[in-house]
């Protein structure tokens, strides 16, 4: 039987300063992480743990390994859980670890949040506006990443990741694409395609994750006990906005990697190229193109996540009680179908159908082109964090595009962290213990009570230090110390 | 919200009968609610769209 597939996504946001075309994104970035009102702890983040140059296939690169200054510079843990930094030139919310797909969509959702409060209060401290995009892409050949992580078993071959999850990576697109106007990066001409980046992927396997992007990415950094755990660390995907979307996304690929690792996946569906492919899946907003398969043969993408589709429904019935993956599988279903009867109907679901439903009203209405300023600025402003001016937010507030949270769950998620993984402790310890917290980690927290030695307690299972587990002993403890001696020592 | 489903339905009074060209795939309600929709975009659109998206430039990342 599987491991329970933990996840949580990270997102790095696009960042502009209003009327001021020069501005450094470092240090625009540390004002926003640096402004966030909400309850958090600046900690140094203990990048010693960390080691991103280790490779799943079995060899290390430790170059990868060394410090950069300048994502040092501003880390905090929020009281949910998350981490607030910058990384290199983006601000970056990294979600709590979540226990099921609905609940790592909502710690998503949080992550707009999040950065929206940020916005408003540098806007109140400084003379700046900052304007923040939950999108993967300038237009201009320069992509930043929204990562998806699973927790895998330690003994799932990762060649067996690699040969049943790439067709998957890239057939899914089709539902998981956010839209963009135009192709980058050399690619061949379209209006408008599926996923902002599909383009910037070249590889199908590699470590790489900001150039020659692989659609496999093999970092092997668990930040769990690397003994029994390794973590997928899925680059190919796009920011999303719609919940909807969102959680089929997480939902969907989760459900494979179990399947996966149960051998539930009968058949590898090879495709012939799969960069290629990945390629022209997103190209084709029609969702016509034929993928040659290794076997031989053509398919459609719509085709190959039908056969997913199947193989997953019959999986759960088999292994799976909990009702949030029959809920992953009708949302697919439904998806499936609408994709298949006519795209646009699902233009209150997914992403790239409803900037597209967006950018065809306004060619229809005043004859604005695919490659016009204004397309490439509604492409853009879609993805704006700010209620008020990112078109997302505008279709959503009219209902016109389907939710799956509240404004009132969103706020609790923003306060509160997930409650049956280890983040449950990380952002109570945050809430209670801010002034004793001085560095932290995914698989730890280091603890300053006034000793010689500062303390450091590990969290190397991500189904340990839940609300079942450690409520009531964080209830009790009413100092730092008090905590460490309740958890013995 | 409010305000903005009065200014629909006021929207709505003021185009009846207005273009009737429609695609026949789209119901004219849906047209309807698509030129409210990109009425109210238009409010809220960059006003400058080109040297908006002329300064967007994202360096560094992942």
């Amino acid at each position: 039987m599987a491991i329970h597939k933990v996840l949580g996504t990270e997102t790095e946001f696009g960042i502009a300063v209003r009327g001021d075309t020069g501005f450094n994104p470092a240090v625009a970035s540390s004002l926003v992480v640096n402004s966030y009102p909400g309850a958090r702890v600046k900690v140094q983040w203990s990048y010693e743990e960390e080691s991103p140059g280790r490779d799943a296939r079995g060899f290390g690169h430790d170059t990868f390994g060394l410090i950069d200054p300048e994502g040092a510079v501003v880390n905090s843990v929020l009281a949910n859980g998350a981490r607030l930094y910058v990384d290199h030139a983006h601000p970056e919310y990294a979600a709590p670890e979540a226990f099921d797909p609905l609940e790592a969509a909502l710690y998503d959702k949080v992550g707009e949040w999040v950065m929206h409060s940020a916005s408003v209060e540098v806007s109140k401290i400084s003379d700046k506006r900052v304007s923040l995009y939950k999108n993967n892409s300038d237009g201009k050949g320069n992509s930043y990443g929204a990562h998806e992580n699973y927790l895998l078993a330690r003994e799932t071959p990762f060649g067996d990741v690699i040969r049943y999850a790439t067709t998957f990576l890239v057939t899914r697109q089709i539902f998981t694409g956010s839209g963009k106007v135009g192709s980058e990066n050399g690619r061949q001409d379209v209006d408008f395609q599926i996923t902002q980046r599909a383009d910037f992927f070249e590889e199908e396997v590699g470590l790489e994750t900001t150039l020659k992007r692989p659609i496999i990415n093999t970092r092997d950094e668990p930040h769990a006990d690397p003994s029994k755990y390794r973590r997928l660390h899925v680059i190919i995907g796009d920011a999303n906005l719609s919940e909807v979307q969102n959680f089929l996304k997480l939902g969907s690929t989760a459900l494979l990697l179990a399947a996966l690792e149960d051998g539930a996946i009968p058949d590898p569906l090879d495709l012939l190229d799969p960069v290629e492919s990945c390629w022209t899946v997103s190209h084709d907003t029609a969702l016509r193109h034929r993928v040659d398969l290794d076997g031989g043969g053509t398919a459609t993408a719509l085709e190959l996540q039908w056969r997913y589709l199947e193989w997953l429904n019959k999986y759960v019935e088999k292994e799976l009680d909990e009702p949030v993956w029959q809920q992953v599988l009708e949302e697919w279903e439904r998806v499936l179908v609408g994709l298949e009867e006519d795209p646009m109907s699902l233009s209150n679901t997914l992403d790239w159908v409803a900037k597209k439903h967006l950018i065809e009203g306004y060619r229809a209405r005043d004859g604005i082109t695919w490659d016009s300023a204004r397309a490439q600025a509604i492409d853009l402003q879609y993805h704006d964090v700010d209620p008020e001016r990112g078109l997302y937010y505008r279709l959503a507030a009219r209902g016109s595009m389907r939710r799956l949270f509240t404004d009132d769950q969103i706020k609790a998620a923003l306060a509160h962290p997930p409650e049956k993984t280890r983040s449950y402790f990380r952002g109570r310890c945050v809430t209670d213990f801010s002034d004793a917290l001085v560095a932290a980690n995914w698989d730890s927290l280091v603890f300053d009570v006034g000793e010689s030695h500062l303390k450091r307690i590990p969290m190397m299972e991500p189904l340990r230090g839940t609300k079942e587990m450690v409520g009531r002993l964080l209830d009790e403890a009413e100092t730092a110390a008090d905590l460490l001696e309740l958890l013995g020592g | 919200m409010s305000d903005r489903e009065r200014s629909k339905a006021k929207g709505r009074s003021k185009e009846e009968g207005a273009e009737q060209e429609a695609d026949s795939a789209e119901t004219e309600a849906d047209l309807e609610a698509l030129d409210d929709l990109l009425d109210e975009i238009d409010e809220v659109l960059e006003e400058n769209a080109e040297e908006f998206v002329k300064n967007y430039v994202q360096k560094g990342g992942e």
